[in-house]
């Protein structure tokens, strides 16, 4: 039992065996995840005993847990800082520079008029310039955490990320609204 | 269809054993089984060479049923009690069916359990039957015509599923093959069956839609195939929609056209029946005469133009893109990253659909395989591996949830735990505190959907987590555990954070039988039914407890002497030999106390042993290698 328990204990970064930065090699990221699925998949043990198929549920929940949280470079650069004990308080600290709030009531009011407008297009350019904004917030993360291992202010990156993800979302339901 | 050659390795079983394991298409419109013979994949036909089985059941006033072409033939004649198209009803309340003004059923609002709402029955000559047991009729003589077929029980199945179906409705489908005596190896989605037949058979590279168009559901998945992989990467539908809608079109143009209003239910019938053979033949022509007699003795003569078939179906169609948009947008992937179309359903032949597909993926769909077989055949050849007859090393299927997760959270809001498109299994914790002070219960409603009010998404389950200890508001940690297991079932659990209060369920209630429900089922649906019950699990406890001895048996010899000391090993053995004894009895409690027992001395094992898989996965490197 107690050397199972290494294994399972592992974080997500020695899971995968890769080196604990915010880069990484994405292929070699997904190679491994199949490496890894391989082995404990349910669909493995299903002719085998429960209790080998409980263990191999566990697993298998946990491997795409780790692989989902290394994949998406947001949840990527919250898990490091959680390894690190920054604490990024995303939900107590919501205090922003007024310019950067002042964007964000624009974004909303241009997402919101896209939508009512039913206007895919204008959602498509909306979306990409967000992505574009959300692309250079994360390069600033890889500097901060990879390069000069500053987690303070890497949480404060991660905070306005959350403001990025939400309009996300809200472009994200606005294509819904228009398909419905 | 050619599909592929398996050799046996014999590396999991003993190689002088097969296993009996099918697959089972449980369709709206036709069921079919498949299994993989000589290592390759084929449909098992009835006596007179027929692979389609017509999801079709009538019930007799003496208890009796008949299933398949000659309940068909009937539907016009009883249609009060031959059951078409049950799959629309699975795991569904009278709700969520709609209209039923024009529908020949006597439907029953099913006594709700616990404080949701439960699944429709129907009111028929042998009584009342929910939409689960119409199911496990079909499932019954799939079963009987698999044994035959193969000379012998079976080990299990692979059921498919619509993967756009929701938790109760895939609750509902397991139900089904549960009281028809099936051991259900996996629910597959029908888009991922369809995927393994087509992509094994061809060595499939790259990203793949496949549009999946059957009798009453609709579905959408796109997959990445890669070395062996078979990823879901997102899935869409419309659990609602299929070829029986576009039957509905044709149906009300010919009361249009021919000034009909309120028919009876066998004239209604009548029609239908005729609009589906109108819609098949204007695949090959370009127009069909339609012609009836009804009970009134007037007769219909009506010529339909493909042309205006086309017209009064096109939103049907376009309703199916929508889905097939969001699905490339949660996947993050545009028209042009897709290298093929797989076409899957028997709807999928009608020209208007395929010539829709072609415009939006700006290429002409694959339909190299036979739609109404594809999903059964792929389900044979998980079914195959499931087993144990043949190593799963040479691919692995990662599928995912079509639907997000979540509870009902103040104010009627939905907070979703798992998000739609997760790959399973999976699981997601999150805290919750109670809203008052001294409060020392909290209700829990799990839901399922996109939308952010509870009223507008699927309830699935409520439970109550008592005990508490009295706190000031926002104190109380309480943690919710959403697990979702490769089938795609969710189970939740809560417990409180500083006392361990718990609180655990399947979800199942609301929309699901309840184990009494089926073993009462059960008892109905056979004539001595205490002594068959006893039987049965007699022999149901024989064959797992048998499987479950040769597993450890192997899993001894592979790794016990490297992974257990002594005295781990003696253990183990013990287990076996306790249920090698009790086997000699015909007492199956007894016997499942013994694998009961036997299970719970080898979980420790059974760790280790995943342990030494996973650090052979990453090719036995330490770490410190692989950082450099």
């Amino acid at each position: 039992m107690q050397a199972a328990a290494s294994g399972f204990q592992q974080d997500f970064f020695q899971l995968f065996g890769l080196p604990e930065n915010y880069r990484l090699d994405s292929e070699l990221l997904d190679r491994r995840y199949h490496a890894l699925q391989a082995q404990v998949h349910p669909d493995k043990f299903s002719h085998l005993s429960e209790a080998e198929r409980r263990v191999s549920m566990q697993w298998a929940t946990r491997v795409n847990e780790a692989y989902q949280t290394l994949n998406e470079p947001a949840r990527r650069a919250r898990y490091l800082l959680s390894l690190h004990g920054a604490d990024i308080r995303e939900e107590s600290n919501t205090a922003m520079p007024a310019d950067f709030l002042v964007a964000q009531m624009e974004w909303r009011e241009a997402i919101q008029e896209a939508g009512e407008a039913r206007d895919p297009g204008e959602l498509d350019k909306l979306e990409l310039r967000l992505q574009h904004d959300m692309h250079d917030l994360l390069e600033q993360l890889a500097a901060k955490i990879d390069t000069e291992h500053d987690y303070e202010a890497a949480a404060g990156i991660v905070r306005k990320l959350k403001f990025l993800e939400k309009l996300a979302e809200e472009i994200a339901s606005a294509f819904d609204t228009i398909d419905n | 269809m050619a599909l592929l050659q398996i050799s046996e390795p014999g590396l999991s079983t003993a190689p002088h054993e097969h296993r009996l394991a099918v697959g089972i298409d449980l369709g709206t419109t036709n069921s079919l089984v498949a299994t993989v013979r000589n290592g390759i994949s084929v449909v098992l036909n009835d006596a007179d060479g027929r692979a389609l089985l017509p999801s079709v059941v009538r019930y007799f006033a003496d208890g009796s049923v008949q299933v398949g072409e000659s309940a068909q033939a009937a539907q016009s004649e009883d249609p009060t009690n031959t059951i078409l198209s049950v799959k629309r009803f699975m795991g569904r309340g009278l709700g969520d069916i709609g209209d039923i003004s024009g529908s020949p059923y006597r439907f029953v609002d099913a006594p709700s359990t616990g404080q949701a709402p439960g699944m429709v029955q129907l009111r028929t000559a042998a009584g009342v039957k929910s939409p689960v047991e119409v199911s496990s009729e079909i499932l019954k003589l799939l079963r009987a015509r698999a044994e035959e077929a193969l000379g012998g029980e079976l080990v299990g199945a692979v059921i498919t599923v619509p993967a756009y179906f929701d938790d109760a409705q895939r609750q509902a489908t397991k139900d089904a093959a549960r009281l028809a005596g099936i051991n259900v190896l996996r629910l597959l989605n029908e888009p991922t069956a369809a995927a393994i037949a087509y992509g094994l058979d061809n060595a499939a590279e790259g990203v793949y839609a496949v549009y999946d168009l059957g009798g009453g559901t609709f579905d959408v998945s796109i997959l990445k195939l890669s070395r062996g992989v078979f990823e879901v990467l997102a899935t869409n539908g419309n659990s609602a929609l299929g070829g029986d809608d576009f039957d509905h079109r044709i149906y009300c143009w010919l009361l249009e056209k021919n000034n009909l209003s309120a028919l009876g239910a066998s004239d209604t019938r009548l029609l239908l029946t005729r609009a589906r053979a109108a819609k098949e033949e204007l695949t090959e022509h370009d127009e069909t005469r339609v012609t009836a007699i009804l009970r009134s003795g007037e007769a219909i003569d009506t010529v339909l133009a493909r042309r205006d078939f086309h017209a009064m179906s096109q939103n049907l169609v376009e309703r199916t893109l929508q889905p097939v948009r969001r699905a490339l947008r949660d996947a993050g992937l545009a028209v042009a990253d897709i290298k093929g179309v797989v076409m899957v359903g028997g709807a999928t032949r009608m020209p208007q659909v395929q010539r829709a597909v072609a415009e939006f993926f700006r290429q002409a769909p694959l339909t190299n395989l036979d739609p109404d077989k594809v999903v059964a055949l792929g389900a044979a050849i998980q079914a195959n591996v499931l087993a144990g007859n043949r190593s799963a090393d040479d691919w692995l299927l990662l599928d995912v949830i079509p639907l997000s997760l979540g509870i009902e959270t103040m104010g009627g809001l939905t907070e979703k735990i798992i998000p739609r498109n997760s790959t399973i299994p999976a699981a997601r914790a999150q805290d919750f505190t109670t809203f008052k002070d001294g409060q020392t219960a909290m209700s829990v409603h799990v839901v399922q959907g996109e939308r952010e009010l509870v009223s507008d998404c699927r309830s699935l389950a409520r439970f109550e987590l008592r005990g508490i200890p009295p706190m000031v508001a926002g104190a109380a940690r309480i943690r919710i555990t959403f697990q979702v297991d490769a089938d795609g079932l969710l189970s939740v659990s809560a417990r409180e954070q500083g006392t361990g209060v718990e609180a655990h369920i399947t979800v199942k209630p609301s929309y699901g039988l309840s184990d009494a429900e089926i073993a009462r089922m059960l008892q109905d649906s056979s004539r001595h039914a205490q002594d068959d019950m006893q039987a049965r699990a007699l022999r149901e406890h024989q064959v797992e407890a048998n499987q479950l001895l040769e597993a450890v048996q192997n899993a001894l010899e592979q790794d016990g002497a490297a992974l257990l000391d002594d005295i781990g090993q003696a253990r183990i053995r013990d287990g076996m030999d306790g249920l090698r004894a009790m086997l000699q009895t015909a007492d199956h409690p007894a016997i499942k106390r013994a694998i009961t027992q036997l299970n719970d001395a080898t979980v420790a094992f059974a760790q280790a042993r995943m342990d030494k898989s996973v650090s052979r996965a990453l090719g036995g490197r330490k770490l410190t290698d692989l950082e450099v």
